[in-house]
């Protein structure tokens, strides 16, 4: 009896249902609740923007990948299009196409690909694209439609409730009367506020974040450390004058803070290896992120403060390390 | 299992395979003596055993046909009677050739002094050191998978402490079941070689750690050990690789045996339940180490099983009697998926470490695209030593084994967990083996 030619290889022969292309897959599906409830809130714009986002960063991988770099085109991990939804995520849906393009081809092309492709580069590609175009086109970034404005890509513009928030405490309006003119807590939880694509709804968010849990693709760390670093150090300033900073509750369901800790800070290729250093990437950008609202000149500060701890990554890696098995204090002596 | 009842496992790392043991329910069945035995007289960690016989000399069964060669070797025995064939060079499980020693099989003839009744003979009558050197007569190494002969590992350093007797009946690899049936079908042997043992290295307490996918094992032994003080059996989550010495030393002492350390210096010695029968074998019967259980089992083997074999079986004879090779075979390994051996021959023999012969079908068979890292960070969330992979897996393929050194890439086990959780499919031990390789040379040049 024969068994013909048997494959020989080394050990594990074995391996998870986990791979990249599942992974990937598992984002995506994590982001469908925020998409939806974009479409719901903005009408077909938020759809229009985001597959035009899709669209542009999977086309110019492909473009940079088969024609630059001459090889084969690494557009089926599915990573491409989740640079494109979060790109997507974090403009108004009220962008011209071009300003889309740019934005697309500043992400794959300056953020990803120029560093070798997928898992070479340092900065999260979305945010590379986001922070472009809010320097380069501020007007358009930060002119967001009115929500319910469905079917109108040309809808009624307003600030968000973290704009207005800044420009009352520098008109030196109290807090608790620019809160009363804006929608309550709850409207914020469902995302009833004006503000980029996939950021409004702290629900959809949530639930994208419980289905990534859930399924194993991320870990706790990094969004639990950045949401409470926010939730304490808000907390702090609150309490010693409540009529010049708003309340904890306030900074996390508004702004950006809630897509950041979910889908922007848990990438993978931009966040530390270990637990213990996932702790402090969150942490780190919790303080940053909270010291450029209340002190900066911008109303928002998730997106810088994510891409400056990016840049700490690789330190962080060197320093954070797991516990080792017998080993019980490295290099002394 | 009672749910609000934590079970002990080790702290570090791990993964959760799915555990597959479909030849869980099929007792050992003994497998009849084939046409051929062939005895490789490397079977074991250490150095090669001398042969003594020549080619044409009738020996019998359980005569000694290779003596160790210096402290760290075994004895190697004829595993049937007849006469002795060609001593040459076979590939063996390790995909490698070493010297074996043939038998055309003629009876089944044992050597004087063996006890081939069933009795259970509890009374021990040999102290200490008779223990240690009939162990070492009888050729007996740890049948987990590793072979390191035991007598060794009874022969504890001076100045080292050992407080703690471990049997490891923790089976984490998936598939295999020939330790779980081995518990079920011979406990009480099971428990005279453990006293066996413990009066060997003078220790008061043993404990037999046992995954919680074999229930019915657990149970057997405590309430057959109701009534013994000094050893107990601990219920352990099904958590790979808890078989590990390491691991099984963390899981049930909460101690850890420091880099580069021995378990004693952890004040603990393990012995897997199959080993710990072939040692009362050999010091209640006087009956050396040829035989042993092996699973047979895949997704598509028709009559999965678990075969009492004689070492120096070909691998063909178990498959054959397990229903035939199926179809769809794609890779036969020696061992279990985690850490086993890919064969490429079928007539390999059976040695004292095989503990299972998996057969994967082809869609399983290979391995899939490779892709970046991702630096999800898995690999060091898996590592039951705390390492980083993906950071040896680079130093490793840049030829850096200082760092790789000081990154304590020597304390890897081989167990695969980072190879396994790797979302990108990099080969993440393969390189890994590649530095300690690298770094081992260095010391011998």
């Amino acid at each position: 009896m024969s068994a013909g030619l048997l494959t020989v290889s080394p050990s594990p022969h074995i391996h998870t249902e986990l791979t990249v292309p599942q992974i990937m897959r598992g984002v995506i599906y994590g982001m469908v609740p925020a998409l939806l409830f974009s479409i719901y809130n903005f009408g077909l714009g938020a759809l229009y923007v985001t597959g035009l986002s899709v669209l542009f960063c999977v086309a110019i991988e492909y473009a940079i990948a088969r024609y630059l770099l001459k090889r084969a085109a690494s557009i089926y991990d599915g990573s491409a299009i989740i640079t494109g939804i979060l790109l997507a995520f974090n403009v108004p849906t009220n962008l011209p196409w071009h300003i889309i393009l740019i934005g697309s081809a500043v992400a794959i092309g300056i953020g990803k690909m120029s560093f070798g492709g997928l898992g070479n580069n340092p900065f999260n590609p979305a945010l590379v694209g986001r922070v472009f175009l809010l320097l380069s086109f501020p007007v358009q970034m930060t002119s967001w439609p009115v929500q319910g404005a469905t079917f109108s890509l040309d809808a009624v513009t307003s600030a968000t409730p973290l704009g207005i928030l800044k420009d009352g405490i520098r008109a030196g309006t109290p807090v608790d009367k620019l809160l009363s003119e804006m929608p309550s807590y709850t409207d914020f939880f469902f995302g009833l506020q004006a503000g980029s694509l996939g950021e409004m709804s702290a629900l959809a968010l949530l639930l994208g974040l419980i289905y990534m849990l859930y399924r194993k693709i991320i870990t706790w760390h990094v969004p639990v450390s950045m949401l409470f670093t926010i939730v304490v150090m808000t907390g702090i300033f609150w309490l010693i004058d409540p009529t010049r900073y708003a309340s904890p509750l306030f900074h996390v369901l508004t702004g950006g803070v809630m897509l950041g800790a979910v889908f922007m800070a848990t990438d993978y290729v931009t966040s530390p290896f270990t637990h213990r250093g996932m702790l402090i990437f969150g942490v780190g950008i919790g303080v940053l992120t909270v010291l450029i609202r209340l002190f900066g000149s911008y109303p928002e500060g998730v997106s810088f403060a994510i891409l400056i701890m990016n840049a700490f990554v690789p330190m962080i890696n060197k320093f954070a390390k797991e516990p080792r098995y017998g080993v019980v204090k490295e290099k002394v002596k | 299992m009672k749910l609000h009842h934590k079970l002990k496992t080790f702290k570090l790392g791990g993964v959760h395979p799915d555990d597959q043991k479909i030849s869980a329910g099929v007792a050992i069945t003994p497998l009849p003596l084939p046409k051929v035995v062939t005895i490789p007289v490397a079977q074991h960690i250490g150095a090669p055993a001398k042969i003594i016989v020549q080619r044409g000399d009738m020996v019998k069964t359980g005569q000694i046909i290779a003596t160790h060669e210096g402290f760290v070797s075994s004895n190697i025995h004829a595993s049937a009677s007849g006469r002795i064939g060609v001593i040459e060079e076979v590939m063996d499980s390790s995909g490698f050739k070493h010297t074996a020693i043939s038998i055309r099989v003629k009876g089944d003839d044992w050597y004087e002094n063996i006890d081939l009744t069933e009795t259970l003979v509890e009374e021990i009558k040999l102290d200490p050191k008779e223990i240690v050197a009939r162990i070492m007569e009888a050729g007996v190494v740890g049948m987990g998978g590793a072979a390191f002969p035991s007598h060794v590992k009874l022969s504890v350093p001076e100045g080292k402490h050992v407080d703690h007797l471990l049997i490891n009946g923790v089976e984490c690899e998936p598939y295999l079941t020939a330790d779980h049936r081995l518990m079920l079908e011979r406990p009480k042997e099971i428990i005279v070689g453990i006293k066996i043992l413990m009066k060997a290295l003078g220790v008061e307490k043993a404990i037999i750690g046992i995954e919680d996918n074999k229930q019915d094992a657990i149970e057997l032994f405590q309430q057959l050990l109701k009534n013994e003080s000094g050893i107990t059996v601990e219920a352990l989550e099904v958590h790979y690789p808890q078989g590990g010495e390491k691991q099984l030393i963390q899981a049930l002492l909460n101690r850890e045996v420091p880099s580069g350390g021995l378990p004693a210096d952890a004040g603990a010695i393990v012995h897997n339940v199959g080993t710990t029968y072939a040692i009362y074998q050999a010091v209640q019967k006087n009956k050396p180490l040829l035989e042993r259980v092996v699973t047979v089992t895949g997704k598509s083997v028709k009559q999965p099983s678990n075969f009492l074999v004689r070492i120096g079986t070909p691998v063909i004879d178990l498959l054959i009697a397990a229903g035939g090779v199926p179809e769809d075979t794609g890779k036969i390994i020696s061992g279990g998926p985690m850490m086993g051996k890919a064969i490429a021959d079928l007539d390999v023999p059976v040695a004292k470490g095989t503990s299972g012969i998996l057969l994967i079908p082809k869609d399983e068979a290979s391995r899939a695209e490779v892709y970046n890292c991702l630096h999800c960070g898995k690999c060091i969330e898996a590592c039951p030593m705390g390492l980083e992979p993906y950071h040896l897996l680079l130093m490793s393929k840049k030829g850096n084994s200082q760092r790789a050194k000081e990154e304590h890439i020597l304390d890897c086990i081989e167990c695969g967990s980072c190879s396994f959780v790797c979302p990108s499919n990099r080969p993440i031990l393969d390189y890994i083996r590649l530095g300690k390789t690298q770094i081992r040379k260095q010391k011998k040049v």
